[in-house]
């Protein structure tokens, strides 16, 4: 029985032991620049989740959380293009590649690798980051393209002119260790 | 042996949960609460009026928006005036939204020359779980300034009108969205005095999407008979079709009113459909921002 006891605090150790990062308030915002117009999608209410032992990711955001510069935009990216009624949540999930020392402070490149959910379709993704180790807490950032088609989210012909072909997306979370 | 027995069970447990990448996944979504954002229903109409009733929508704070309201005259003119298209009434109004929820606004109207300025506020909003519909008290108020030789007497108190309308709709599905609307119109000044200053009416609209960017709509006001005995008055019955492209939103219409503000199309609606006084017209809004990037 004491044994028992044992084990078991040795597994709570073991689970704290794993070496997981958290935040609630990450920040993930899309860009589009065209002559006739620019648009800026940002949402920092993304949650993120970083293993460092397994070198998994994983990140889950509400569609409805990201905000436009103008009203009537948030409004027609809800309804008509992202369809956050039906499909609410974007996620993402994967793994990393390169080595990420979390004792040591400092930068290391990475290959982020995985699949992301956004508009009910899901799509292989792989593009490169950066994680900063920053005594308890991980930044992970990030700069790739992702192109609207992809996901099935059509541009009528009309606005075509004022919506870019490929969204800039920026990544930039900052996880803190869970004890 | 249970010793170890537990121990491989522990160590089983443990590479089960992580065999997984999804595992860190769900574990981020059981974090996330289920109020993080309270599900607010935006977009319960594309544009700010049904056809001639306001809608509970509004321009987003320091959104600014133009609207040109365009009714040719009645398809029963017939060929000579090539089905109502000889003549037009025309109304333009710029509304502005101070915050998301309170917009002002300015209008002029060719029918009786008359001026107007209106506020919508947006009491209640529908979210989900919480709030069952939103609602928008509208306010306006008239003014013609329209010359009559024959009638002196028009002071300029004589020549306002005022609406208030509570405006609750309640959007069912995303394609969905209905609205009902007590209007209570107050008139300074009446034909004869067998009119009522004050009437009451009842508009009920509705809006049905047909692909993501368009919608039919529909609206009927129904004034309750005996408030206006020296004229005839029909209910005003509107037909439209929304089309949204960006910052614009067209509508096309049919309607039996020619007027497109309160006091005109709630209580001055000359037309019937029975008679074939059908007006065509067009509603057409441009939203521009001024929000600081």
């Amino acid at each position: 029985m004491k044994n028992l006891a044992l084990l078991l605090l040795l597994f709570l150790y073991n689970e704290s032991g794993a070496q997981t990062f958290l935040t609630r308030n990450g920040f993930i915002g899309f860009y589009s620049k065209t002559p006739l117009e620019d648009i800026r999608a940002e949402n920092k209410q993304t949650y993120g989740m970083i293993d460092a032992t397994k070198k998994n990711i994983a990140f889950t955001l509400l569609v409805k959380g990201f905000t436009f510069q103008k009203q009537l935009m948030q409004t027609h990216f809800n309804e008509n293009y992202a369809e956050s009624d039906r499909y609410p949540k974007a996620n993402f999930v994967g793994t990393y590649s390169g080595d990420v020392d979390v004792s040591k402070n400092g930068i290391y490149p990475v290959v982020v690798k995985g699949q992301l959910t956004f508009h009910g379709v899901t799509k292989d993704l792989e593009v490169p980051a950066s994680i900063e180790v920053q005594d308890e807490a991980l930044i992970g950032k990030s700069e790739f393209k992702l192109i609207p088609a992809d996901f099935d989210i059509e541009i009528p012909s009309i606005v075509r002119e004022k919506i870019a072909q490929q969204m800039d997306v920026r990544v930039n979370v900052k996880c803190n260790k869970i004890k | 042996m249970t010793k170890n027995i537990i121990t491989c069970l522990i160590l089983l447990i443990n590479s089960v949960a992580f065999s997984q990448d999804t595992t860190l996944l769900k574990q981020l979504e059981d974090s996330m609460p289920q109020q993080l954002h309270q599900d607010v229903s935006a977009g319960t109409f594309k544009a700010t009026q049904i056809i001639n009733t306001p809608t509970v929508e509004s321009p987003g704070k320091n959104g600014l928006q133009f609207l040109i309201m365009h009714r040719f005259g009645r398809i029963n003119e017939g060929a000579y005036a090539l089905w109502g298209l000889d003549n037009a009434t025309i109304r333009f109004g710029l509304d502005y939204g101070i915050s998301n929820r309170f917009s002002i606004g300015v209008g002029r109207s060719s029918l009786d020359k008359t001026y107007d300025g209106s506020f919508k506020w947006k009491m209640l909003q529908q979210t989900k779980g919480r709030m069952p519909l939103t609602a928008s008290l509208y306010g306006l108020m008239t003014y013609t300034t329209l010359k009559y030789d024959d009638k002196p007497y028009l002071t300029s108190k004589h020549r306002i009108a005022y609406v208030t309308q509570l405006l609750m709709a309640r959007k069912f599905s995303s394609r969905l969205s209905f609205q009902l609307s007590p209007s209570w119109i107050h008139f300074n000044l009446v034909p004869t005095p067998e009119d009522q200053n004050d009437l009451f009416a009842l508009g009920i609209g509705g809006r049905m999407k047909i692909t993501k960017r368009t919608s039919f709509n529909a609206e009927y006001n129904y004034l309750p008979t005996g408030q206006i005995s020296s004229t005839i008055v029909h209910h005003s019955v509107s037909f439209g079709f929304d089309i949204e492209t960006g910052g614009h939103v067209f509508q096309l219409v049919f309607t039996n009113s020619e007027g497109m503000i309160g006091p005109y199309y709630l209580a001055k609606t000359s037309g019937s459909w029975g008679d074939g006084d059908i007006f065509f017209g067009f509603n057409i809004s441009r939203a521009f921002s001024f929000k600081k990037r």
